[in-house]
C-alpha cells in the first residue's frame, strides 16, 4: 500500500550491509508522522511509577493521569498504592487563573489522610505554559509536612521519552542526595528493571544464589525506605540502559558508585551479566558460585527450550522495542532459538547502540529508528517476518498482517528476563507463530 | 488490593483519585475514525496521540491510527502553526487520506493556536479536506471531545444547499462498532433510508484479511457528511455525545433533530424504534425480538428483583444501563459518571422517580475512589461499568459486568451490542449469569441446585 517513505525519514532507515552512513536517531519525530513514540511525561511516568508506596500526583488535565493509571504491569511485594491514579484534573478556570493553588490543596488532601513519606508531582504540558511554579509548591509542602514532595519536570513537548527518563532520574537524585553520607555496604543496586511480571524478583534471586546482596532497586518493586539505602552500594547494575544510564552516571559522580550495563534477556546475556557482577563485586567464592550457577541454569534453560527449536528454526523475526540495548539482546536471543532477525528498530535507541546492532545482525536486515506503522508494514512484508516483538500499538498491526506477535513491553504477562524468561519467551513466540489460528487466515 | 481506600469519607476538592473519564482528544480521535479514509490528527505533544492510540487499541484490540503535530519547545513558544502545516503536507504525501480531522489539546489551546486561521492559510490539495475541532483536555471529557469533533465535521462539511434526500440522519452515540452494526440492522429492518454518522463499524472491528489497511472499508463517507444537510430529520442517540452535533446540524442546515436516549433496554429501544419508524410501522421481525427480550426478562426476573447495583461510566451509557436495570426490577444504589454535566443527574433522577427509587446516589464529575468509599459504607450486589471497576470488584468481592468504555481486560466486547432488543438480551444474560454464578459460588451445599 505504501510504496514510498517520507524523504525526511530516509536517513532513519538503513539496511545492515548496504548503508555505511550512521543511522539518524535521537531526533524529534517528523510532524505528521504516525509515530509509535511517546512524550517526556510518559518517559518520566514509566520510570517512577513502580515506586510502590509513593503518591504519584499528575498535575494537569485528566488525560495524562487517566492514560497512565495502573498500566505498567510492575508488580509489588508490598504497597499497592502506586496502582491508584491521583491528579489535579485541571479545569478551564485553573488554566486561566493558575493551577498552583489547586496543586497545594491536592497535596494537603493527600497529607491530611495518608501522610505519606514520598510524593512525586508530575508537571505536564500546561503546568509550565500557564506558569505554575510546581517546584515552589513542592518546596513549601516539604517544609510544611516534613515529607519528601519531589517535582518531576515533564512537559510533554520539552523533548522525547528519553528526556522524560532523565527528568525521572533527576527526581530520584533529589530523593537520594540528602542521604549521601552512608557507610559503604556490601551489595549492588539494580537499575532499569521495572519488575514486569516479577522480573526484578528473578534477578534478585540470582544475586542471592551467588551471594551478592541487593540494596535498592530502580524502580521495580521499590519503596521509599529501600531506595534511601542506594548511595551505600558498591556497584550499580543497569538493565534498561535507555532509562537509567543517566542515573548511573549521576550516582557515580555524586556517590562514587561504579556501574555496568547488564542485560538479562537471553541465555548468553544473562550468563554474561551474572558473571560480570560476580567478578566486580565478589570474592573468589562468589565467582565460583556464579560460574556454577550460570552453567547449571544455562544448561537447564537450553534443555527447556530445545523442544521449541524444531518448530521455530528458520523463522524470521522483526523487533520493534523502546530502547536499543534490549533490541541487541533480542537479536542474540532469537539467534539462540535458531531464528534470524530481519528487521530491528527502536523508539529511542542511541547512536552507539545502532552501531552495535548494525554489526550484530545478518546482512540485509532493515534497521530503523522511530518507525511508523506504514514502515513496519512495508519492511516486515518485504522481509517476510514471521513474528513481531513489540508493544501494545504494534500487536494489532502484526495480527492484521497475518504476522505472529510477542509483547515485550508493559503487557507481557510472563517474565521474559533471566533463564526463566528464556523458556517463557520461547513458549510465547512458539504459541503465536504456530497457533492453529493461522491455518484459517486466507491470503 | 485497594486497602488504600478508607471507609471514612473526607472532603476532596482538588485531588482527583481514580477517574471515571478521560480527556477530550481521545474522544475526538475516536469520532474521526468513524469517517471513511480519515486521518485523525492531534495538534499537541507526541505523547497525547501515543496515549490515545494505545488506549483505543487496548479497548478495541485494533490498530488506531492518528498523526501528531509533535510539539517541541519552540512550537510551544512560537505557536504550532508551522508544525501543523508540515504535518498536513506530510500526512497527505505519505498516508494519502481524503480528509484530516485535527483536534486540539490542552497545550495548543493554552498557547492560543488559532486553528481556523492556520487551516485557512494552508495549502491543501484540491481534492483533499482538513477540518478541526477545539478539544482542550481541561474541559469536559472524552465524551464532549467526541461531540466536539462531530460538530467540527458538520461545521466544515454539512451542506446547507444539499438537495433534500429524504433520509434520516442518525447519530449513534459513543458506542462500540457492534452497537453501530445493531443500530444499522434495526434501521435496515425498518426500511429507513439513513445516513449514520459517524460509523466506526468496519473500521474499529475490521475483519482480519492478511493485509493492513490504514483506512479500512468502513466509516461515513465525506459525501454522506455533506448530504447530512439534505436530510429530512435527525435522530441523536444520547444527549451528551450527540446533542451538540445534532444541534449544530439543525442550526446550519435546518435539519430538525430529536434527541433520544441511547437505545439500551426495553423502553429506550422502544422509543428509538417508534421514532425511527414514524408512520411506517414496525416489522414483525423486530416485534419478535422485543417479545423474546420480554420473555427473557420475565424468566430471569426472580434473580434480578431488588438486587442492588452500582453503575459507572459515560453519561449516555450509564443512563441507558440505569434504565434497563430498573426495568429488570433491580435497585441502582450508586450511579456516577466522570463527565461533568447536570443533565446527567436530571436524566437519571427522572428515571429513578419513575420507579420510586429514592435512596440512590447520583453524581456527575465523580470518580471511582468515592464510588468505592460509598460501596464500603453500603455494599451492592453487582457492579456494572468499565474495566476500571475491576479493582473495586476485587477489593469488595462484588461481581462486575463490563459494559461501556473502556473495557481493557476482555475480548470480543466491541463486536457485540448492548443496544437494541438483542443488545438488551445480551446484557440481561451477562448480568443474570454474574449474579447466579455468585449465588452458586456462595450458597451452602444443600442449596446448590442444578435447576435455577
Amino acid at each position: 500500500m505504501y510504496t514510498h517513505v517520507l524523504e525526511e525519514r530516509k536517513n532513519s532507515i538503513k539496511t545492515s550491509d548496504r548503508d555505511a552512513a550512521p543511522i539518524r536517531c535521537e531526533t524529534a519525530s517528523v510532524s505528521g508522522a504516525v509515530s509509535q513514540r511517546a512524550c517526556v511525561y510518559c518517559g518520566a511516568r514509566v520510570v517512577l511509577n513502580p515506586i510502590t508506596d509513593a503518591f504519584h500526583i499528575v498535575h494537569g488535565p485528566i488525560g495524562c493521569a487517566s492514560y497512565t493509571w495502573d498500566i505498567r504491569g510492575s508488580l509489588s511485594s508490598g504497597s499497592e498504592l502506586y496502582r491508584n491514579s491521583f491528579s489535579t484534573d485541571l479545569q478551564e478556570k485553573d488554566v486561566v487563573f493558575g493551577g498552583a493553588k489547586k496543586l497545594t490543596s491536592a497535596i494537603d488532601e493527600v497529607m491530611n489522610v495518608y501522610a505519606p513519606k514520598l510524593i512525586f508531582v508530575y508537571a505536564t504540558c500546561i503546568a509550565g505554559v500557564i506558569g505554575d511554579d510546581v517546584e515552589a509548591v513542592c518546596r513549601e509542602a516539604e517544609r510544611k509536612y516534613g515529607s519528601r514532595v519531589i517535582p518531576v519536570k515533564a512537559p510533554g513537548f520539552s523533548g522525547n521519552k528519553s528526556t522524560g527518563y532523565r527528568m525521572a532520574c533527576d527526581a530520584l537524585m533529589q530523593l537520594l542526595l540528602p542521604h549521601r553520607e552512608q557507610a559503604a555496604a556490601d551489595g549492588v543496586n539494580i537499575l532499569g528493571d521495572y519488575n514486569l511480571a516479577g522480573e526484578m524478583w528473578i534477578i534478585k534471586n540470582y544475586m542471592k544464589e551467588i551471594g551478592v546482596p541487593v540494596i535498592s532497586t530502580f524502580t521495580g518493586d521499590a519503596s521509599y525506605d529501600r531506595l534511601l539505602g542506594a548511595p551505600s552500594a558498591r556497584l550499580n547494575v543497569v538493565q534498561c540502559a535507555g532509562s537509567m544510564i543517566y542515573l548511573a552516571e549521576r550516582m557515580e559522580m555524586e556517590f562514587g558508585i561504579p556501574w555496568i550495563k547488564a542485560s538479562f534477556f537471553g541465555i548468553e546475556d544473562t550468563t554474561t551479566a551474572i558473571r560480570q557482577i560476580a567478578d566486580l563485586t565478589g570474592s573468589p567464592e562468589t565467582r565460583r558460585k556464579a560460574e556454577a550457577f550460570t552453567r547449571r541454569e544455562s544448561e537447564r534453560a537450553t534443555a527447556l527450550t530445545a523442544p521449541y527449536h524444531k518448530s521455530l528454526a528458520g523463522k524470521k523475526a522483526a523487533i520493534f522495542v523502546g530502547g536499543g540495548f534490549k533490541a541487541i539482546s533480542l537479536v542474540r536471543q532469537f539467534r539462540e532459538m535458531g531464528m534470524e532477525t530481519v528487521l530491528v528498530g527502536t523508539q529511542t535507541g542511541k547512536a552507539d547502540e545502532y552501531e552495535v546492532l548494525g554489526k550484530l545482525v545478518s546482512p540485509g536486515t532493515v534497521i530503523l529508528d522511530d518507525a511508523n506503522p506504514a514502515e513496519l508494514e512495508k519492511f516486515m512484508r518485504e522481509k517476510g517476518a514471521d513474528i513481531l516483538v513489540g508493544g501494545v500499538k504494534e500487536r494489532p498491526l502484526a495480527y492484521k498482517l497475518g504476522i505472529a506477535f510477542c509483547d515485550h513491553n508493559h503487557e507481557r504477562k510472563h517474565a521474559l528476563a533471566g533463564y526463566e524468561g528464556v523458556e517463557n519467551f520461547a513458549r510465547e513466540v512458539n504459541l503465536s507463530v504456530n497457533s492453529p489460528v493461522w491455518h484459517y487466515a486466507r491470503g | 488490593m485497594l486497602e488504600l481506600t478508607p471507609k471514612t469519607i473526607t472532603e476532596r476538592s482538588a485531588l482527583r483519585v481514580n477517574p471515571c473519564k478521560s480527556c477530550q482528544p481521545v474522544g475526538a480521535l475516536y469520532a474521526a475514525l468513524g469517517v471513511r479514509r480519515c486521518m485523525p490528527h492531534s495538534h499537541g505533544s507526541q505523547g497525547c496521540v501515543s496515549y490515545h492510540r494505545t488506549f483505543l487499541t487496548r479497548h478495541f484490540k485494533e490498530p488506531a491510527i492518528a498523526a501528531s503535530s509533535s510539539f517541541t519547545e519552540g512550537a510551544s513558544v512560537f505557536g504550532g502553526g508551522a508544525n501543523l502545516r508540515a504535518a498536513v503536507k506530510n500526512i497527505f504525501d505519505i498516508y494519502d487520506p481524503d480528509i484530516i480531522a485535527v483536534h486540539t489539546t490542552c497545550l495548543s489551546e493554552t498557547i492560543g493556536d488559532d486553528l481556523n486561521a492556520y487551516i485557512l492559510d494552508m495549502d491543501i490539495p484540491d481534492d483533499k479536506i482538513v477540518v478541526h475541532a477545539n478539544t482542550p483536555s481541561y474541559v469536559g471529557s472524552h465524551i464532549t471531545g467526541y461531540a466536539g469533533m462531530l460538530s467540527g465535521f458538520i461545521r466544515y462539511l454539512a451542506d446547507r444547499r444539499a438537495s433534500p434526500n429524504g433520509k434520516t440522519a442518525v447519530f449513534p452515540g459513543f458506542v462500540n462498532p457492534g452497537d453501530i452494526r445493531e443500530i444499522k440492522r434495526i434501521l435496515h429492518l425498518l426500511g429507513l433510508p439513513v445516513i449514520v454518522f459517524p460509523d466506526q463499524s468496519g473500521v474499529m472491528d475490521a475483519p482480519m484479511s492478511n493485509t493492513y489497511r490504514m483506512y479500512p472499508e468502513g466509516g461515513t463517507s465525506i459525501d454522506d457528511i455533506r448530504s447530512l444537510g439534505g436530510c429530512g430529520r435527525a435522530l441523536a442517540l444520547g444527549n451528551f455525545a450527540c446533542g451538540q452535533p445534532a444541534g449544530d446540524l439543525e442550526e446550519k442546515c435546518k435539519v430538525a433533530y430529536k434527541c433520544l436516549p441511547l437505545p439500551i433496554g426495553m423502553e429506550a429501544t422502544d422509543s428509538f424504534v417508534t421514532e425511527a419508524a414514524g408512520s411506517g410501522g414496525v416489522p414483525q421481525e423486530l416485534e419478535d425480538e422485543r417479545g423474546r427480550l420480554l420473555d427473557l426478562m420475565l424468566d430471569a426476573n426472580p434473580y434480578f428483583y431488588n438486587k442492588t447495583l452500582a453503575i459507572f461510566g459515560d453519561p449516555d451509557t450509564v443512563v441507558g444501563l440505569t434504565a434497563f436495570s430498573l426495568e429488570l426490577g433491580m435497585r441502582p444504589r450508586y450511579i456516577i459518571t466522570g463527565t461533568p454535566g447536570d443533565a446527567f443527574v436530571r436524566q437519571t433522577e427522572a428515571l429513578l422517580d419513575k420507579y420510586d427509587v429514592t435512596d440512590a446516589v447520583v453524581k456527575a464529575a465523580a470518580d471511582l475512589f468515592e464510588l468505592h468509599q460509598w460501596i464500603k459504607n453500603g455494599p451492592v450486589d453487582l457492579l456494572l461499568g468499565t474495566s476500571y471497576g475491576k479493582q473495586i470488584a476485587k477489593a469488595e468481592d462484588i461481581p462486575l459486568v463490563r459494559a461501556g468504555f473502556p473495557v481493557l481486560d476482555r475480548y470480543g466486547h466491541s463486536y457485540m451490542p448492548i443496544v437494541g432488543y438483542q443488545g438488551a438480551m445480551r446484557l440481561a444474560e451477562m448480568m443474570a449469569n454474574a449474579l447466579m454464578d455468585r449465588y452458586d459460588r456462595d450458597c451452602a451445599d444443600e442449596d446448590m441446585d442444578i435447576v435455577m
